[in-house]
C-alpha cells in the first residue's frame, strides 16, 4: 500500500453507496408528528393498583437505589356479620415513585406478591423540572389504564 | 572585536540552543470529543511522536463492586447492565453463571438458547456502534447513520423480548426472567417469547447482513480510510497477549482465542460459527474483524433460532434467593472481550465480594505500550479502533 | 464608463444574490446530507425546513458573545470580518448572467453581471482567497488557546499548499482560452471574457456533434479535476476539513467563538464554498452558458442565464455535500503529501502539455 493515497477508485465505490440512498426512503421516525408504537413489554412507566396493594413494602425493600416511598396504617374494619372477628386491613397513605431515581429494573413489578404493580409502555412524561417526577400515588392510578394486554406468545 | 575562533564558539553555541527542544505535555481529555466518556491522556510529545502516555483513568468510577457487596442478587444484575451500557444485556450472563453453578441449578435448554441468541444480537448491536464510531473519528459521518439505522432494529427487536433496549435486565438465577410483560394478568400466565420475535429477528439478521455489506462497501476500499487505518496501531500478538488483551482487538492480531470456543457457558459448541482473525494487528484489522464478527454472529443466531427447542424458561428456584456458601470464577465472551465475576458468597441474600474483570480495562492497559511513537494526528485512528467503553474501564 | 449608481447596484446585486444562495446552500446541504445518510434532516422552520437556517442565524445572533480573557482582542474581533469580506469579494468577478445590451444616458451599453468585469479577474480571485486565510491564522492564533492554534496552523499550510495547485490549474486554462482559434487580444485573465470564451460549440460544421458545447471542461479536464481537489481544500471542506476536526482539535480556529463571531465564520466558509463553485462553473463549466439563449433575447434571456448558473453552481455545490458525506478525513502528513507529491507535479505536468498545445497552435501546427 503506497503512503500517498490515490484519491480515485475505492471512493467512487463508496460514493455510489450513499448516491443509492439518497433514492431511498428516510428510516427517521418524524416523531411529534409520527409516533412509534411501542411494544407492550417495553417498560415505560410503572402503574399502581391502590386496591389491590396491602401495603406489604416488598417493592420498597427490593428497589435497588429506593426510588419507592411508601406511607400506611392499619385500620379496624367492622366484621362482615354481627359477633365476628374484627378485621385489620392496611391503608396506603403515599406510594410515590421518583422516576428522577428509578432504574427502570422492573424489580418491584416482579416482586409485588399481589399484583398492584404493572409496566406501562407509555413514555411522554418528561417534566422541566426534577421535582415533578416524583408520581404519587394517584397519578400512578392513572397510568394503569394504559396497561396493555399481555402480548400473544411465541409457541 | 571578536577573532574568528570566538565568532564561531558564540554561532555553534547558540545553535546547540536553539536545537534545545523539550517534550511538550499534551492533556488529552477528560472532556475531549473523542475519548469516549471520560478519559484522560497525559502525552509526552516530541514534536508530533509520542514518547510516552500515562492514561489517568477512574472519572467515572461508579463502585459496581462495593455496591454489589450491599445488594440482592436480583439487585446486582440490574446493576450491572450498567457497566458496559453498550452490550447490557452480555453483561448479565456471567455473573448469574457464577450464581447457577454455585447454587447447582441447571438452566433449562430453551433458556439457555434464548441467552445465546439475545447475547450474540447484544455483540451485533455493540459491533454496529463501533463501525459507525470508528469511521466517525476518522471524519466519515455517514457509516455512523447507517450503523445506528441497523442498531436500532436489532435493538426493537430485543426491546420487544425484553422490555428494554439498553439494559435488558432479563436474565434471572435460575433461567430468564418470568414475568416480562404480562400486561394486566402478570403472575397468573406462563411466560415466554413474544410471538413473532423469531420472524423478526430473522429479518433483523438479513438486515444486520445488507448493512454489513453495504458498510464494507462504503470504507473497505476507500483510500483515504485505509490509508488512515492500515499499519497504523500495529499491536503484535505477544504484546497483546502479555498485556491482557482480550475480544476482537486480541483476534485482529491473528490469535484465534474466544471463548465462545473454550468453555460452555452457552452452548455454543451446537452452532456453526468462524472466528475471524486479523494478520496485521493494525487499526484496520481491528474494524475489520469486527465486520467479519458481526457477519458470524447473525449467522449463530439464524442457526439457534432453528434449534430453540421447546420448554420451561425457568428452573425450579425459590422465591428468595440464597447462594450457598462457595466461590467461582466465570468467564463470558462479551463483545469487548472477556469479562469474567469472581463470586464469593457468604451463603446471604447477597454476594460476599465480587470481583469484576472488564474487558476494556486490560484492553486499555496496553494503551502506553501502542501509542508510543505514535504520531499525534494517528492517535484517534489507534484509540477509536480498541473500542473501548470508559463505563466498562472504571466500573 | 459606468455611473456610480450602476457599480453600486451590481455591488448589492452580487451581495444579496451571495447571502442569499448561502442561506439556501446551508439548508441545501443538511437536506441532502440527510437524505444520504437515510434520515429526514431539517424539517420544522417553515416547508422543508427551508427558514431552518433563519433559525439558526437568529439563535446566534441574540447569543452573548464570549471574548476569553487570554485572547489577542483587536486581533480576535478582526479575524471573522477577515473571512467574510474576501468571500464577498471573491464573489464580484464572478459573472452570474449574460451581459445585456441597454441604452445608459442614450448611448449603448453593454451591461456584465460581474460586479467587477477587470481584466485580472482570476489574479484578484487569488488574492483573495489568500487572504482568507489570514482569517483562520489570525483567529487561531489570537484565541489563546492550543486546539485554535492548531487548527490556524494547519488551516494556513493547507491553504497554501493548495493554492499553489490551484493556480496552476487556473493558467493552464488562462492559456488555453488565449489561445482559441478566432481570438487575437490576450485579455483573458477577465472571468467575464473566460465565459464568453466558452460559449458556441466545438464542432460547429458537424451537425451530429454540434451539441457539445465549447466548455474548458473537455480539453483542460484534467485541469478541472485538479482544480476541484484543491478547492476542495481551499474551503476547508471534507476530506480535507482537518481546520476543524472537531475529533481531533475540538472546533479548531473558531473553538472560542461564539455568537455573531461564529455566525460569521459559519458564513464566509459557505460563502466560499458558493464563490469557488461559481468559479469552477465559470472556469470550466461555461458559466452562464446553456442550450435556447440565442432564441431569446432581452432579460428573458438574462434571467434564463442566471437560472443556467445557478443550476451548474448547485450541481458543484452537490458534489461537495456528496463527497463530505462519503469521505473520511486526510491525515495532516497525508493531506500535504497528496498536495505537494501528487497534485502540483500533475498540475505541472499538464500545464507543460498545454503549453505544448497551445504553442503549436499558435504557431502553426498541422493539426491545431
Amino acid at each position: 500500500m503506497a503512503d500517498t493515497p490515490n484519491p480515485i477508485p475505492g471512493m467512487i465505490r463508496g460514493m455510489s453507496v450513499t448516491w443509492k440512498t439518497l433514492f431511498t426512503k428516510p428510516v427517521t421516525v418524524n416523531y411529534p408528528k409520527v409516533k412509534e408504537e411501542p411494544h407492550p413489554r417495553a417498560r415505560g412507566v410503572i402503574a399502581l393498583d391502590q386496591d389491590a396493594c396491602t401495603v406489604c413494602m416488598l417493592c420498597a425493600r427490593s428497589c435497588p437505589d429506593w426510588c419507592i416511598y411508601i406511607e400506611g396504617h392499619k385500620e379496624e374494619q367492622e366484621p362482615s356479620k354481627p359477633g365476628g372477628r374484627v378485621r385489620v386491613r392496611a391503608e396506603l397513605d403515599r406510594f410515590d415513585i421518583d422516576y428522577a431515581l428509578c432504574m427502570y429494573c422492573g424489580i418491584c413489578v416482579e416482586v409485588c406478591p399481589f399484583d398492584a404493580l404493572f409496566w406501562s409502555p407509555e413514555y411522554e412524561y418528561g417534566e422541566q423540572e426534577m421535582g415533578e417526577l416524583l408520581h404519587r400515588k394517584e397519578k400512578l392510578q392513572d397510568w394503569l389504564e394504559t396497561v396493555p394486554d399481555a402480548p400473544a406468545l411465541e409457541s | 572585536m571578536l577573532d574568528a575562533q570566538a565568532m564561531a564558539q558564540i554561532s555553534e553555541t547558540s545553535v546547540a540552543v536553539e536545537l534545545e527542544t523539550s517534550d511538550m505535555t499534551l492533556n488529552i481529555g477528560p472532556q475531549h470529543p473523542s475519548t469516549h466518556g471520560v478519559l484522560r491522556l497525559v502525552a509526552k510529545v516530541d514534536g508530533e511522536v509520542i514518547t510516552d502516555v500515562r492514561p489517568i483513568l477512574g472519572y467515572m468510577h461508579r463502585g459496581y463492586e462495593k455496591i454489589s457487596e450491599v445488594r440482592t442478587y436480583p439487585q446486582v444484575i440490574a446493576l450491572i447492565n450498567r457497566i458496559d451500557w453498550t452490550s447490557g444485556y452480555a453483561n448479565e450472563i456471567p455473573f448469574v453463571v457464577a450464581a447457577e453453578r454455585l447454587m447447582g441449578i441447571e438452566v433449562p435448554e430453551r433458556a439457555q438458547w434464548i441467552r445465546l441468541i439475545l447475547t450474540e444480537m447484544t455483540r451485533i448491536s455493540a459491533h454496529l456502534l463501533f463501525m459507525g464510531s470508528f469511521p466517525l473519528e476518522l471524519g466519515a459521518t455517514t457509516p455512523l447513520m447507517f450503523a445506528l439505522r441497523d442498531r436500532e432494529r436489532v435493538l426493537d427487536v430485543l426491546e420487544s423480548v425484553t422490555g428494554g433496549r439498553f439494559h435488558p435486565n432479563f436474565n434471572r438465577i435460575g433461567g430468564i426472567k418470568p414475568a416480562a410483560g404480562a400486561g394486566k394478568e402478570q403472575k397468573k400466565l406462563t411466560q415466554d417469547l413474544p410471538a413473532g420475535f423469531f420472524t423478526e429477528t430473522e429479518a433483523a439478521m438479513d438486515g444486520v447482513i445488507a448493512s454489513t455489506d453495504q458498510l464494507e462497501k462504503l470504507l473497505r476500499k476507500n483510500e483515504i480510510f485505509v490509508a488512515r487505518t492500515k499499519g497504523i496501531g500495529v499491536l503484535p500478538p505477544e504484546v497483546a497477549l502479555s498485556y491482557g488483551v482480550t475480544g476482537p482487538n486480541l483476534r485482529a492480531s491473528g490469535v484465534p482465542y474466544d471463548l465462545r470456543n473454550e468453555t460452555d457457558y452457552l452452548p455454543y459448541d451446537q452452532v456453526d460459527f468462524e472466528i475471524p482473525v486479523g494478520t496485521e494487528g493494525d487499526s484496520f484489522d481491528r474494524w475489520w474483524v469486527r465486520l467479519a464478527e458481526i457477519r458470524q454472529s447473525a449467522n449463530i443466531v439464524k442457526q439457534a433460532i432453528q434449534k430453540v427447542p421447546s420448554g420451561p424458561l425457568q428452573a425450579k428456584v425459590p422465591k428468595i434467593i440464597k447462594v450457598p456458601k462457595g466461590e467461582t470464577y466465570v468467564r463470558a465472551e462479551v463483545p469487548k472481550g472477556v469479562m469474567g465475576y469472581y463470586l464469593v458468597s457468604e451463603g446471604g441474600q447477597g454476594p460476599y465480594r465480587v470481583k469484576i474483570r472488564t474487558a476494556s480495562f486490560s484492553n486499555l492497559s496496553m494503551l502506553p505500550w501502542i501509542l508510543e511513537g505514535v504520531i499525534v494526528p494517528d492517535l484517534l485512528a489507534v484509540m477509536g479502533s480498541l473500542d473501548f467503553v470508559l463505563g466498562d474501564v472504571d466500573r | 464608463m459606468m455611473p456610480i449608481w450602476l457599480a453600486l447596484a451590481k455591488v448589492l446585486l452580487a451581495f444579496v444574490v451571495g447571502l442569499g444562495v448561502v442561506v439556501l446552500l446551508v439548508w441545501f446541504e443538511r437536506k441532502i446530507v440527510s437524505d444520504l445518510q437515510n434520515r429526514i434532516g431539517p424539517n420544522r422552520a417553515g416547508p422543508f425546513g427551508i427558514l431552518q437556517t433563519v433559525a439558526d442565524g437568529l439563535k446566534l445572533f441574540f447569543k452573548e458573545q464570549i471574548t476569553p480573557s487570554r485572547v489577542e482582542r483587536f486581533v480576535f474581533e478582526l479575524a471573522p470580518f477577515l473571512a467574510v469580506v474576501p468571500a464577498l469579494m471573491l464573489f464580484l468577478v464572478v459573472p452570474i448572467a449574460r451581459p445585456i445590451e441597454i441604452t445608459l444616458d442614450g448611448a449603448p451599453y453593454l451591461l456584465s453581471f460581474a460586479a467587477l468585469d477587470i481584466n485580472v479577474g482570476l489574479l484578484f480571485a487569488l488574492a483573495m482567497s489568500s487572504i482568507a486565510v489570514y482569517a483562520i491564522v489570525l483567529a487561531g492564533w489570537s484565541s489563546g488557546s492550543k486546539y485554535p492554534l492548531i487548527g490556524g496552523v494547519r488551516g494556513s499550510a493547507q491553504a497554501i499548499s493548495y493554492e499553489a495547485a490551484m493556480g496552476l490549474s487556473m493558467v493552464a486554462v488562462v492559456m488555453w482560452v488565449t489561445t482559441l482559434p478566432g481570438v487575437t487580444d490576450m485579455g483573458a485573465m477577465s472571468v467575464n471574457e473566460i465565459v464568453l470564451r466558452q460559449q458556441g460549440t466545438f464542432f460547429p460544421d458537424l451537425l451530429a456533434l454540434s451539441w457539445i458545447p465549447q466548455w474548458n471542461l473537455i480539453p483542460q479536464f484534467p485541469a478541472f479535476v485538479i482544480f476541484m481537489i484543491a478547492i476542495f481544500a481551499e474551503t476547508n471542506r471534507a476530506p480535507f476539513d482537518l481546520v476543524e476536526a472537531e475529533q481531533e482539535i475540538v472546533a479548531g480556529f473558531n473553538t472560542e467563538y461564539s455568537g455573531m463571531r461564529f455566525a460569521m465564520f459559519f458564513l464566509a466558509e459557505y460563502l466560499n464554498m458558493f464563490t469557488m463553485s461559481a468559479l469552477a462553473v465559470s472556469l470550466f463549466l461555461g458559466g452562464w452558458g446553456g442550450p435556447f439563449l440565442d432564441t431569446i433575447d432581452g432579460w428573458a434571456a438574462t434571467a434564463l442565464s442566471f437560472g443556467y448558473f445557478l443550476f451548474k453552481t448547485g450541481l458543484v455545490l452537490f458534489l461537495f455535500v456528496w463527497v463530505r458525506a462519503t469521505l473520511p478525513r486526510f491525515r495532516y502528513d497525508q493531506l500535504m503529501q497528496l498536495g505537494w507529491k501528487r497534485l502540483i507535479p500533475t498540475a505541472l505536468l499538464w500545464l507543460i502539455l498545454t503549453t505544448l498545445v497551445v504553442s503549436f497552435r499558435e504557431f502553426g501546427a498541422p493539426w491545431a
